[in-house]
């Protein structure tokens, strides 16, 4: 409100604003109130945990503060050839203080994930220490294994001291800084998580593609049926939401197997001889069939409750109108559904592109995704700073999507229920 | 030219929609060319079936429905040529106004510069010039409905069907909607069907009415023959309002009978009695009864003043007549020196000829 408008009073004297606010006050804490449990849950269980692997994705604090000597000594040291003594004996303190403590183990993780073969010279170092004599470390360290003469090992050491990185970053897209601090391509062998990324955004897009061909028309049949018929159908499409995850990708394993009901049936209608029966599981394939149908409800809600608001009496106004039905459906009916079909494709991708139980179980070596790989950084290497990476870079994968979709369709056209 | 009294043709239409009951029965109704008919009943009455037919939304489970001379029944809605305005408008909510009246057009590959000639016509007939880049949200209800009136009529249709038109409106618009509608008709000359359950919409506009009930035409007649003349109670009824005593024929003879009450006995017009001894419903409407009639008038009695309602141009009396203590009476305000006070007893008269004795109820 602009300040040359003239204040209105109350008939009391207190200007109105005033007395608004003070009548609302009241409702504004309640309500507040009302809200602030749920505040503090996302806060605990969302903001915090992404807050915490955001940092956790980026921190190398642990063998920063495992070799502050160390590192300290190498600030002068240019990396060409091997660091000079003050560094090796930098180095063998740190690394007794390590032994005492207990802590060396860690140490030749964390170095290993940046150069293999750390983990065997540093158990060689271990053992060896212990007879070190003092002065000349340099000496010393380079004769327990030829490695520790190798000046490629220390400049890993020293590519290790900073406390922030974004190396697994670089790892997470098949990539990484070399010693000259160059941004590089792994050689192509070992380029995996590449595969990964873009297999995982294909098997979304095609299980996208395929819910919405299979919901449109389910999702019409519930819209216009009579009541009856539509609630069992209804029930038909969320019964597998009452059905544990885990059973139902199960169950498609039953059914896909080589020896399973689909080939059985194929076989029997002679669609396939008995020899030759189709691999659809561990591949693709299962990842794409189970998929679809576990995510089919996300699809066919948004598309009902749209639907369901669109007024039979317009197709019918298209049609006497002159339209044959086809062009009665294309240009009245399916731009109404536009809101929803923008919701269902939007929740089905998103979901399908961090799914994980599914193309775990069923997927085999050619259908897993991204978040499987995440998984096994979590769970095997136990390389939990790569994992929040490939995690954070997902997300913001999904939020690009997002301010896309914002972009090209409008997030005020969406329509989840 | 001579005009088609056939033009729309019901022939023993027959509709059920789970094949137990039968929603029309037997219909067979004529409409002429340029004609504005009315379909006028209870809901449940059919007559939006028989639209929905016309229409080509539904099919009749029996005979046959010709639209000038030929049968339709086979024809799919979009090739019918029949505009149509339904209840809820169903503008199509994601165009604009124009698109929406460009929609029949386009469909029918008309060069735009033809349809923009008609659209300017057609929103020129509803007085929206200057609404065509509107969306239908930003239209008032009376607004949109004139959108619709108008795309029903864009393509030069020779059938509209107005389905409850005016249904969702306030009284106000509604009245002068009915007017606006009822100009363009006269206008154009196109053959309207209406459909409404609103006795007033169709005594308005209609050349004629055809008084639904039950599945079937109760009477089929211009609005004052529906209004004086009513061939059945039902149609009494439910056209305007209605004071009735329920009887028995005691004598028949030179064009009136006499009916028998539980006290006392009444002249009336035999409308749909035979002879004696039947049972009769006889009707009179609340302004052919007179407070202080001439002696010229067949029946005379004396009634009580129940109660009295002022309606501002009118006043309604309720008196207990003969039994009947729902007996209204209109009276004009200016014969206000009347003496109509709560209590007073007054002496009523009307003509035989205007109490018609119909079928019982």
């Amino acid at each position: 409100m602009s300040s040359e408008t003239k204040q209105i009073l109350t008939t009391d004297g207190i200007p109105l604003e005033v007395s608004l606010k003070k009548a609302e006050k009241k409702n504004k804490i309640k309500a507040f109130l009302l809200v602030a449990p749920l505040l503090l849950f996302i806060i605990i269980t969302y903001v915090f945990p992404i807050g915490d692997m955001l940092m956790r994705s980026v921190d190398d604090k642990m063998v920063t503060e495992m070799l502050p000597k160390t590192f300290k000594s190498m600030e002068k040291w240019d990396g060409e050839d091997l660091p000079p003594e003050e560094v090796f004996e930098a180095f063998y303190f740190d690394f007794q203080k390590l032994i005492e403590e207990e802590r060396e183990g860690k140490l030749s993780t964390q170095l290993n994930y940046t150069k293999n073969g750390f983990k065997s010279i540093i158990k060689k170092l271990r053992r060896k220490s212990k007879s070190f004599e003092e002065g000349n470390y340099k000496e010393q360290i380079m004769s327990v294994h030829r490695r520790w003469a190798d000046v490629e090992y220390w400049r890993a050491i020293k590519r290790r001291a900073p406390a922030y990185t974004y190396q697994k970053y670089l790892k997470g897209v098949d990539m990484y800084e070399n010693e000259k601090g160059e941004i590089i391509n792994v050689p192509e062998d070992r380029r995996v998580h590449r595969i990964l990324w873009l297999r995982t955004l294909e098997i979304a897009f095609f299980v996208t593609v395929f819910c919405f061909l299979m919901a449109y028309p389910i999702a019409h049949l519930l819209a216009t049926l009579p009541m009856k018929y539509s609630n069992l159908l209804m029930i038909c499409v969320l019964l597998p939401f009452w059905t544990s995850l885990l059973v139902r990708t199960a169950s498609w394993m039953i059914l896909l197997q080589q020896q399973g009901i689909v080939n059985d049936f194929f076989v029997m209608i002679g669609l396939v001889s008995d020899d030759n029966r189709l691999e659809m599981m561990f591949n693709k394939t299962g990842s794409y069939v189970a998929m679809t149908q576990i995510l089919l409800p996300f699809m066919v809600l948004p598309l009902y409750s749209v639907m369901k608001t669109i007024s039979p009496s317009l197709m019918r106004a298209g049609k006497s109108l002159g339209g044959t039905p086809f062009v009665a459906f294309w240009k009245v009916y399916f731009p109404l559904t536009i809101p929803g079909i923008g919701a269902g494709c939007l929740l089905v991708f998103i979901l399908a592109i961090g799914y994980y139980i599914t193309p775990a179980l069923v997927g085999g070596a050619s259908g897993t995704l991204i978040s499987n790989q995440i998984a096994f950084h979590m769970k095997s290497t136990l390389d939990w700073s790569f994992a929040s990476a490939m995690g954070l870079m997902l997300l913001s994968g999904v939020l690009v999507i997002y301010w896309l979709y914002n972009k090209l369709v409008g997030i005020d056209n969406i329509k989840l229920g | 030219m001579s005009i088609n009294k056939e033009f729309v043709k019901f022939d023993k239409v027959d509709k059920s929609y789970d094949g137990k009951v039968l929603v029309v029965k037997d219909l067979q109704l004529d409409i002429a060319e340029g004609e504005f008919i009315t379909m006028l009943g209870p809901s449940g009455s059919g007559k939006t079936t028989c639209l929905m037919m016309l229409a080509g939304f539904e099919t009749p489970t029996n005979g046959e429905i010709y639209l000038d001379g030929n049968a339709i029944s086979s024809i799919p809605p979009h090739k019918r040529g029949i505009g149509m305005v339904f209840q809820n408008y169903a503008l199509f909510p994601h165009m604009t106004v124009y698109e929406n009246l460009a929609f029949p057009l386009r469909v029918r590959k008309i060069p735009k510069d033809e349809a923009d000639k008609k659209i300017d016509k057609a929103l020129s007939m509803v007085s929206l010039q200057g609404f065509a880049q509107r969306m239908p949200g930003q239209l008032s209800g009376g607004q949109q409905q004139r959108v619709a009136v108008a795309r029903s009529l864009v393509f030069d249709p020779q059938l509209v069907l107005m389905d409850e038109p005016l249904g969702a409106l306030d009284k106000n618009l509604r009245e002068s909607m009915q007017y606006e509608i009822k100009h363009i008709h006269e206008s154009i000359g196109v053959t309207v069907v209406y459909v409404t359950h609103d006795q007033s919409e169709a005594l308005t506009m209609s050349n004629r009415i055809a008084v639904f009930n039950d599945g079937k035409v109760q009477q089929l007649s211009s609005p004052d023959e529906l209004y004086e003349k009513p061939v059945n109670s039902f149609v009494a009824e439910f056209i305007g309002e209605n004071n009735t005593f329920a009887g028995e024929v005691s004598d028949i003879s030179g064009g009136k009978c006499k009916v028998k009450l539980a006290n006392a006995d009444i002249l009336a017009n035999p409308i749909s009695v035979k002879g004696k001894g039947e049972r009769t419903t006889v009707s009179i409407r609340p302004e052919r009864a007179l407070i202080n009639p001439t002696d010229k008038m067949d029946n005379i009695h004396k009634g009580k003043i129940e109660e009295v309602i002022y309606h501002g141009d009118h006043t309604r009396v309720r008196i207990n007549l003969l039994g009947n203590s729902e007996f209204i009476l209109k009276v004009p305000n200016s014969s206000s020196n009347l003496d109509i006070k709560l209590g007073n007893e007054i002496k009523i008269g009307w003509n035989s000829d205007d109490a018609r004795a119909l079928d019982p109820k």
